[in-house]
Formats: C-alpha cells, sequence, structure tokens
C-alpha cells in the first residue's frame, strides 16, 4: 500500500518565498491580535526584516548553489537564473517601496468612511489607519515573485491573483482624493478581473490543446499534438491578452494612467515597478518556454503590439498635464521597449543575450521609477499631492536639489547618455537588432524621441518657467523618503556610467536561461 | 603621462568644485572656473607642441576597458585633425568665461532675472570636458555617449540664461539633436552587430562594413545626426534660434565648437568607415552643401536682429566646410578642417562682440543701433575685422581655408564649387551691410552714450584677432598637424578605387 509517493518540496530552494508569504500570515494575525497603537510599531520592522531577509537568502542561494537547474516543488516554480535575479529586483524595488509606503500621510484614515462624512473627519481626528497595508503589500510581493517564479499555467493564474488582489485593495486607500481613488480601485479590479479571465480561459484552452498546464510540457506537445490548433491559437492569444494586460501594453493599457492617478503614491511606485518586473517575468515564460517553438506565429502579432505601446505610450504622454498620468503612460511607452526584447529570440546565445538585457532594463527602469514617484510624494499642495503639472513650474528655483534629482530621473527615463536607462535601452535595442528586429528599433528610436519631449517639457516647466505665486511646498521628507530618492538617484548614476558589474550578474543570470 | 584623460578630468574636478562652493561666491566661482579652464589651455598647448605630425596617426593613445559585455573602450587619442579641434575648444572656453563674466548676473538690460552664477560657469566647464572627450575619443560607443550627453549642459544653459524665447528655443535644441541622435544610435548598433568584431574601437572597423546596401543605410544614420548637428539645410532651423536665444558666451561654443561635432563627424566616421556609401551619397550632400551656402547667405542678408545674422552666416560656412569634406580632395579637406579652426574663431568673436553691443543697448535688433564708430571706435574696429574675416578677406585667416575649400573641390566637382563662389560674394553683402548699418551713419541717440571696450572685454577680443590675423598670414603650422591625418582619411576612403590590375607605364615598358 505504498501507492501515493508524498510531493517533494525543496524547502531551502523556496525559502525566499516562503518567508515572505509567513510573514504577510504573521502581519494578518498582528492585525488579529496586537493593540491598535502597537501594531504600526510591529509591522515595519517585521516587513522590512522579511523584506531584507528574503533579499538575503536569495543571495546566499546564488553563492552557496550557484544556479539551480531544474524546477522544484514538482515541477510547479521553476527557482532559476532568471527567476533569482527577478527575485533580487522585486525585493529590492519592494524594500524601497515600502520605505515609502511607511512614510505618514499617505493612506486613508478608515476606507470605510464615506469620502466627506463626518465618519471620515472622526477617523481622521482619532488618527485612525490602515496598518493592514503592510500585510496586503507583503502578500502583493510574494504573488510578485511567483508569479514569475511559476513553471506551470495553473501555479502563474495562482501567483497572478496573490498579486492582483491585494492591490486592488491598496489602490483604494489614498488619503487625499479618495473618489479619485476608490474609482481606480474599481476600474483595476474589474478590468483585472476580465484579464484573469482571459487568461483563464486560454490555459483551459491550451490545456485542451496540450494535456498538461506544465510550461515544459506544452513546449513538448507543440511537436506532438496535431489537428488542434484552433485551440492552440486561441488559447495562446487569450494567455496574451491576460499577460499584456498587466504589463499595460497597447491596446490593453487603458487602465494604467487612471489607476496611476488615484492609487497612493507610494502603491503606484510599487505596482509602476514590482508588477512590471514580475508581469515581464511571466510573460518571458509563456512565450519563450512554453510557447518558444510557436515564435513563428506569435512574433507577428508581437511586432504589432510591440509598435502600437511604443507609440501610443509616446504620444498620449504628450497631452498629459498630470504628473502620475504622465509618468504612467511614460511606463507603458517603456513596456513597449521592453517587448522588443521579447521578440528577439534566436539561437540560445542570442536568447541569454536579450533575457540578460531585460533583466538589466528591468532592473535600471524599476529603480528610477520608485524615486520618481518618491519624488511625486514629496512636492505638495493643500490638498495632497500637486500632481497638476503647472503646480510644478518653476520647481528648480524653490528647491534645485529635488528638481535637479527629478530631472536627472527624466533625462535617465528618456534614455540620454550616462544614466542607467541609456544602457537599459542601449542593451535591448542592440539585442533585438541581432535578433533581426531592425524596424521595430527603429520604431523604438523615434516613440524614444517623441518620449523625449515630454520628459523636457516637465524640466523645461522646472528650471525655466517662473515659480506660480501660490505654488506647492516641498515636504521636508522622511529619512526614509530620502533615503529612497537618493538610492534610486545612486543607483541611475552608477549603472549610467559603470554598468559591467551589474551586466555580469545579469549575464550569469540569463546564460543558462530558463528551467523547463 | 595621460593627457587627454587628464584634459577631460581637470574641467569635470574644476565644474564639481565650482558647484560646490558655497552660495555668495559669485565672484570666487568666476576666477575659479576662469582658473581651471586656462590650465587646461595650458595643458592642452603642452600636448599640442609634442605631438608630432610625421608620426602614427593616433598618438597620446589611452585605452581602458569600460563595459566588455558589450565591447566598449574609454578609448582616446587624437591625430591631427581631432587635436586642433581641442585646441580650438580650449582656447575658446576661457575666452568665454571672461566674456560672460556677467551673463548670469541678471544685470544689463534685457537680461533674464538673475539665476545661480556658479551653475552657470559649472555648466560650461562640463561642456569644455565633454567637448574634449567627444573630439579625442577613438571609440565609437564613447563618440556617441559625449556626442549625447553634451547637449545636457547646453540645453541648460540656452533654457536658464538665454534671451526671452529661451525655454522654446533650448527645447528645439535638444529635440533636434536628440532625434538625430538617436538615428545615429540605430546605426551604432547596427555597426556593432553587422561588423562582428565585439568591438567598437574606430582603428578596427576601418573597412569592417564592405556590403554596399548596408553601408548606405548605416551611413544614413551617421549622416543625418551629423548633418542636424552640423547643421546643413535642410536641417538647420534651430540653430538660429538656439543662437539668438542663448547668451553669447554660449553661442560662441554652440557655433564655435558644438557644430563642428558634426562636421567633424562626417570626416571621422561617414568617410571612413563607409567609404562606398559616401561616395554614393556625395552628390547628394554636395547638393546640400551648396544649397546652404546661398540660402544661409541670402537669408542672412535679410535678418533684422544681429544673433540671427551670425548664426545664417553659419549656415552658410558649414556648407563650405560639408562641400570640402565631400569633395574627396586633399586641398578641400585640409580646408575643411582648417575652415572649422577658423571659424570658430572668427564667429567667436563676432558672437562676442555682438554679445557686447546687445549688453550695453539692450537690443538685438540692427536697427536699433547706427554710429557706434565714432562713441566706441575699439569695438566698431573689432567688430570690422571679425566680420572681414567671416567674409573671408585675405589676409585673415578664413580666407585661406575658403579658398582651399574652394580651390579643392574645383578638382573634382567644378560645378558645385563654382555655384559656392556666390557665397563669396554674398558674405560681402551680409557682413558689410551690417556694419554700415550698426556702426557707420549719425549715431542715433540711444547709442550716444555708449561706453568702448573695457579692460576685461579687450583681453576677451584681443587674442581671437590676433589668432584671425596670426592664422591669416601663417596658417603653417596648422596645415603642418591637419596634412598628414587628412592624407590617412583620404587613402582609407579612396583605397576601393578602381585601379587597372595592369598599370599603364608597365604596359608601355613591355612594348618597347
Amino acid at each position: 500500500m505504498n501507492g501515493i509517493q508524498p510531493p517533494t518540496i525543496e524547502y531551502g530552494q523556496l525559502m525566499p518565498l516562503l518567508l515572505v508569504f509567513g510573514a504577510a500570515i504573521v502581519g494578518v494575525l498582528i492585525e488579529a491580535f496586537a493593540p491598535r497603537y502597537l501594531r504600526k510599531a510591529i509591522h515595519v520592522p517585521l516587513t522590512m526584516l522579511t523584506l531584507l531577509g528574503a533579499f538575503g537568502l536569495v543571495i546566499v542561494q546564488v553563492l552557496r548553489d550557484g544556479v539551480p537547474t531544474a524546477a522544484v516543488a514538482m515541477g510547479a516554480i521553476a527557482v532559476d537564473g532568471p527567476s533569482l535575479f527577478i527575485w533580487g529586483v522585486i525585493l529590492v524595488l519592494s524594500v524601497v517601496s515600502v520605505l515609502l509606503i511607511n512614510d505618514d500621510d499617505n493612506f486613508v484614515a478608515s476606507a470605510a468612511a464615506v469620502p466627506g462624512s463626518p465618519d471620515e473627519e472622526e477617523a481622521i481626528a482619532r488618527g485612525g489607519a490602515h496598518t493592514e497595508v503592510y500585510p496586503l503589500a507583503l502578500f502583493a510581493i510574494g504573488g510578485m515573485m511567483l508569479f514569475a517564479a511559476s513553471n506551470d499555467l495553473l501555479i502563474m493564474f495562482v501567483g497572478l491573483e496573490v498579486m492582483s488582489l491585494p492591490l486592488y485593495l491598496l489602490c483604494g486607500l489614498a488619503r487625499r482624493r479618495r473618489l479619485l481613488s476608490q474609482e481606480s480601485s474599481v476600474k483595476y479590479f474589474l478590468l483585472g478581473a476580465f484579464s484573469s479571465a482571459f487568461f483563464l480561459y486560454g490555459m483551459a484552452m491550451i490545456y485542451g490543446y496540450a494535456g498538461t498546464v506544465d510550461l515544459g510540457g506544452i513546449n513538448d506537445a507543440l511537436g506532438r499534438v496535431g489537428g488542434q490548433d484552433t485551440l492552440l491559437y486561441l488559447g495562446t492569444a487569450l494567455l496574451g491578452v491576460g499577460l499584456f494586460f498587466k504589463i499595460g501594453a497597447a491596446p490593453f493599457q487603458a487602465w494604467k494612467p487612471d489607476v496611476y492617478q488615484g492609487a497612493p503614491t507610494p502603491i503606484t511606485a510599487l505596482m509602476a515597478s514590482g508588477t512590471l518586473v514580475a508581469a515581464f517575468g511571466a510573460v518571458l515564460r509563456v512565450f519563450w518556454v512554453a510557447l518558444g517553438n510557436l515564435d513563428w506565429d506569435w512574433r507577428p502579432v508581437m511586432w504589432g503590439i510591440a509598435i502600437l505601446t511604443m507609440i501610443v505610450g509616446a504620444i498620449l504622454a504628450i497631452t498629459q498635464t498630470d504628473i502620475k498620468r504622465m509618468l504612467a503612460y511614460s511606463s507603458i511607452a517603456h513596456a513597449g521597449f521592453l517587448l522588443t526584447g521579447v521578440i528577439a529570440t534566436g539561437e540560445a546565445t542570442q536568447n541569454a543575450n536579450s533575457l540578460s538585457a531585460l533583466l538589466f532594463y528591468l532592473l535600471a527602469y524599476g529603480i528610477t521609477t520608485v524615486g520618481a514617484f518618491a519624488v511625486v510624494t514629496m512636492v505638495r499642495d493643500a490638498g495632497g499631492e500637486a500632481g497638476h503639472l503647472s503646480r510644478w513650474a518653476g520647481l528648480g528655483k524653490r528647491s534645485p536639489a529635488l528638481a535637479g534629482i527629478f530631472a536627472f530621473f527624466l533625462l535617465a527615463f528618456a534614455g540620454i547618455p550616462l544614466t542607467s536607462g541609456f544602457f537599459g535601452k542601449y542593451a535591448v535595442f542592440a539585442a533585438a537588432v541581432a535578433g533581426g528586429a531592425l524596424p521595430l528599433v527603429v520604431v523604438g528610436v523615434v516613440s524614444s524621441a517623441i518620449a523625449a519631449f515630454f520628459y523636457v517639457r516637465v524640466i523645461v516647466l522646472m528650471f525655466f518657467s517662473e515659480p506660480a505665486a501660490d505654488g506647492p511646498t516641498i515636504a521636508v521628507p522622511s529619512a526614509g523618503t530620502a533615503a529612497v530618492v537618493a538610492l534610486a538617484a545612486a543607483a541611475t548614476v552608477v549603472l549610467g556610467v559603470y554598468p559591467q558589474p551589474v551586466f555580469d550578474l545579469a549575464d550569469a543570470a540569463a546564460s543558462s536561461l530558463f528551467v523547463r | 603621462m595621460p593627457w587627454l584623460s587628464t584634459l577631460i578630468a581637470v574641467p569635470v574636478l574644476g565644474a564639481v568644485g565650482v558647484a560646490l562652493l558655497p552660495k555668495g561666491n559669485d565672484k570666487l566661482a568666476k576666477q575659479l572656473a576662469l582658473v581651471v579652464s586656462l590650465v587646461v589651455l595650458a595643458l592642452t598647448l603642452v600636448m599640442a607642441v609634442q605631438f608630432s605630425p610625421r608620426g602614427t596617426r593616433f598618438q597620446f593613445d589611452e585605452t581602458y576597458e569600460w563595459i566588455p559585455r558589450f565591447g566598449v573602450h574609454f578609448g582616446l587619442a587624437v591625430d591631427g585633425i581631432a587635436l586642433v579641434l581641442i585646441v580650438l575648444s580650449a582656447v575658446l572656453v576661457p575666452i568665454v568665461v571672461l566674456a560672460s563674466w556677467h551673463d548670469a548676473d541678471g544685470t544689463g538690460a534685457d537680461a533674464p532675472p538673475k539665476r545661480s552664477v556658479k551653475t552657470y560657469f559649472a555648466l560650461l566647464l562640463v561642456l569644455e570636458a565633454m567637448m574634449i572627450g567627444v573630439f579625442a575619443a577613438t571609440d565609437i560607443f564613447l563618440f556617441y555617449v559625449f556626442f549625447e550627453a553634451m547637449l545636457i549642459p547646453m540645453y541648460f544653459m540656452i533654457g536658464s540664461y538665454g534671451g526671452a524665447q529661451r525655454s522654446y528655443a533650448a527645447v528645439k535644441f535638444l529635440l533636434y539633436s536628440l532625434f538625430g541622435g538617436l538615428l545615429m544610435l540605430v546605426a551604432v548598433i547596427g555597426l556593432y552587430v553587422i561588423a562582428e568584431k565585439n568591438t567598437f574601437m574606430f582603428p578596427e572597423l576601418i573597412g569592417a562594413i564592405t556590403d554596399p546596401t548596408t553601408q548606405k543605410w548605416l551611413f544614413a544614420g551617421f549622416f543625418i545626426a551629423f548633418a542636424v548637428k552640423a547643421p546643413l539645410w535642410p536641417f538647420h532651423t534651430w540653430l538660429p534660434d538656439a543662437a539668438a536665444q542663448a547668451p553669447a558666451g554660449a553661442a560662441v561654443l554652440l557655433v564655435g565648437v558644438l557644430d563642428k561635432v558634426g562636421t567633424y563627424g562626417m570626416l571621422r566616421f561617414c568617410l571612413e568607415l563607409f567609404p562606398d556609401a559616401a561616395k554614393f551619397f556625395t552628390p547628394l550632400v554636395l547638393v546640400l552643401a551648396v544649397v546652404g551656402i546661398v540660402y544661409g547667405a541670402i537669408v542672412a542678408i535679410g535678418q533684422t536682429d544681429m544673433k540671427r545674422l551670425i548664426a545664417y552666416t553659419s549656415i552658410s560656412h558649414f556648407g563650405f566646410i560639408a562641400l570640402g569634406v565631400f569633395a574627396m580632395s586633399q586641398n578641400a579637406a585640409t580646408g575643411a578642417t582648417l575652415y572649422m579652426v577658423n571659424h570658430g574663431f572668427s564667429t567667436g568673436a563676432l558672437f562676442l562682440i555682438a554679445g557686447f553691443l546687445i549688453y550695453r543697448r539692450g537690443s538685438n535688433y540692427i536697427a536699433d543701433y547706427g554710429g557706434v564708430q565714432k562713441v566706441a571706435p575699439i569695438l566698431a574696429g573689432t567688430f570690422l575685422v571679425a566680420g572681414l574675416s567671416g567674409l573671408a578677406l585675405p589676409g585673415l585667416s578664413s580666407f585661406v581655408s575658403e579658398f582651399m575649400v574652394l580651390i579643392g573641390s574645383f578638382q573634382t566637382y567644378p560645378v558645385p564649387a563654382t555655384i559656392a563662389t556666390a557665397g563669396v560674394v554674398l558674405a560681402a553683402i551680409y557682413i558689410l551691410w551690417m556694419y554700415k548699418r550698426v556702426a557707420n551713419g549719425p549715431t542715433t541717440e540711444a547709442v550716444a552714450g555708449m561706453k568702448d571696450l573695457n579692460g576685461r572685454e579687450k583681453w576677451v577680443i584681443a587674442p581671437l584677432i590676433a589668432l584671425i590675423i596670426a592664422l591669416g598670414f601663417y596658417p603653417k603650422p596648422l596645415l603642418d598637424v591637419i596634412n598628414p591625418a587628412v592624407d590617412k582619411t583620404l587613402a582609407n576612403v579612396t583605397v576601393t578605387e578602381f585601379t587597372p590590375a595592369v598599370p599603364v607605364a608597365d604596359q608601355k615598358g613591355a612594348g618597347e
């Protein structure tokens, strides 16, 4: 009677993931049992230590075992080179985002109170706060890590939901302009639910075709199963819709500006960096591992999407008047640049080259993005953050250091040499040219030039316009926010001047490609 | 001694030093900037003396690995062409520092409100480091990095310290250059991928691309970037705005040095890396150059704004330089290189003197002046000398180079050269007519109290006038340095020209 084998779980390799999820559950227990006045004091160190600990575990794992070569947990999760790199990136970005979340005054006092009602005033007077944001953020971060490392579609879906559901909630918790925040939350939830449904439906189709949800198994089935092409193509398209929604590729980008604008800025920072990184990890796994041999079929579609995404992002950003919306469209354009690297597949060395370029780009872009949003939290009006661009006029005179750093971030987004953004863009475009996608790169640089216009426009506003008489105040940053801005600026400079060590790391992570 | 990296490091460190001075030390910032730029000049001259024109092509070679993953080196070296342009930059910067003494103070009529003085001078020094770097780079990637990065300090100098339309002009300048630069980026990537040499070092990439169609595309990528930068007609529209709005000192560096990067790039990269494509596109480029020469000159005649007028004369002169570069003859290319230097001095002097006039009178418009000669004779006199150099009067420096370009291009392309001579005639009109309206005639009321050049301003102009006259009579030292470098450049271009398999002379000998 020993027919049932217990599943083997490689706890050692999964430790970073388990640590984050475990801490999230502990965080829920704290919410239940700790007295209100103690909660924040427990949550903040717990969250920070967890994230730093998980990051430490990732490093220890790489140093001790090198890059693993087989999937773990019965083939459900792939802790391979790209996963470990992406985990490292997500954890770093999460640490800095949590520093921003930790800052006062970003989250609502009582989410259940109707905006503008006496209940709300009472909650504010009482000093109420939603300390649930910490465990929620931990769940979202764990979901991101799982999403990017999953080796079968079912786990990927679980990761997608664990990542998304806390984010839907967190989006609705902004302290100011609450209606906008709640609207963004509902919008994100509804559209996100749609995209999840698409993903699930696509998964069902693929299962119908391949008889398995294992990514490697799907790849094997491509050469084996015949006569089921309709299922395969439908499934591929539907999976694609779900994933492209998450990265904000056109024509599935509509949620991004609204959600980025409405969500509390620290959460926007987390979404704009961490979610994008995780979603690109998942895109790569689905299209390179599971559907890698179908590249002749998906490549033309992906070309179209990449071109559309770059152009839509760059052109619509020009018309924006809100800084967060502008950064959202900029993030759409960057998703398009990243897609040019996803398309650039070929031989194994070419794939490794593209992958390492993408990993570098994700790291460089993520850190600069968090830094930029951190600056946004510091420019404040009476009613909260001064989102409207006209309010930023003359910031260079009131606060030259802050405006200078923000201008530097914008130049990095624009890809000016001697910033990290330049090398990210260069690496991805070089990989794309080597992969035969030259026309795509031409579109890429043209949209970069268009994008440069709106980045430069903000610099013009900050430095060359006279400050408004009743301009926004610059909040004295908390130690955490100041640290985030300083770290992001330092990383943008260092990666822009001497990127070789990080490229070495990305190359090492990408050299063995994905495990199957 | 690592000369070139020292030349880059000194102004960068100086810029950091100037930027870190505590507030309220404006005078100290200016003095420090002047000292740093003079140190750079001294170092440059010491280096230039050690350059041996008959030695190897690239001297003072330094190569360090920068980003091995992309095959990028921090590679610096100079040949004669790069050397004279570095000397040009190093000479102009201290002059500009001295000339810009009060540009950022916010005094003077029509000046923008007071801005941070030390930032202005720090930007100036950063720009100097990048100008030296861009000419010294032997790694194409490094060249691109400097090429793009140098836009940023200039952008802030125009945008923060310029005239009334400064932010429009600054943005236009940046976007035009950035667009050209991004096209070049595609070509740079393409060059790297197609050459498969796994390096960006320029000497190793010569002759790496042989396929004619590929050459044409890559040539186009590089050429458009350089044509925007130079600027050639029809990519020129940003220059009059940028030059007119920039403070006079920044305009000198913009037109005098930054734009030379475009023509330098054509000579160095377009010709040598893609010789067949360069020959294929030569007729087109010559047409653009000649149109630019005539168009720039005619439009200059019609200008009412002094700085815009000088900017348009530069467009005409850049036509001459491009003509010389693409005429593919020894004389023309040498003349073009010499022209880059001479144009830097003579146009620099014109911009600076125009800046002095504008600072005194508070107006860019020629019509607001008249009879300056009577109240400020030295000012008017130097203006005339600089202007005469601009119209290439024999005995002044520009004449030598313009003559060499015309004579050289006449050997290979007589028709464009003939049309280009029209530019010489038109130059006399725009310069002399401007001088007549500004300096001759009855002294207008607003000009009556105008002061002549003060001591600082004389120190600014004297070296330039001296150089203009000296190089007009004795250009040999420059030509000695330029000639061998141009020889080697053209040798790489003409190497693929058709040569009969059996030399003609041998056949004759065999028949006897």
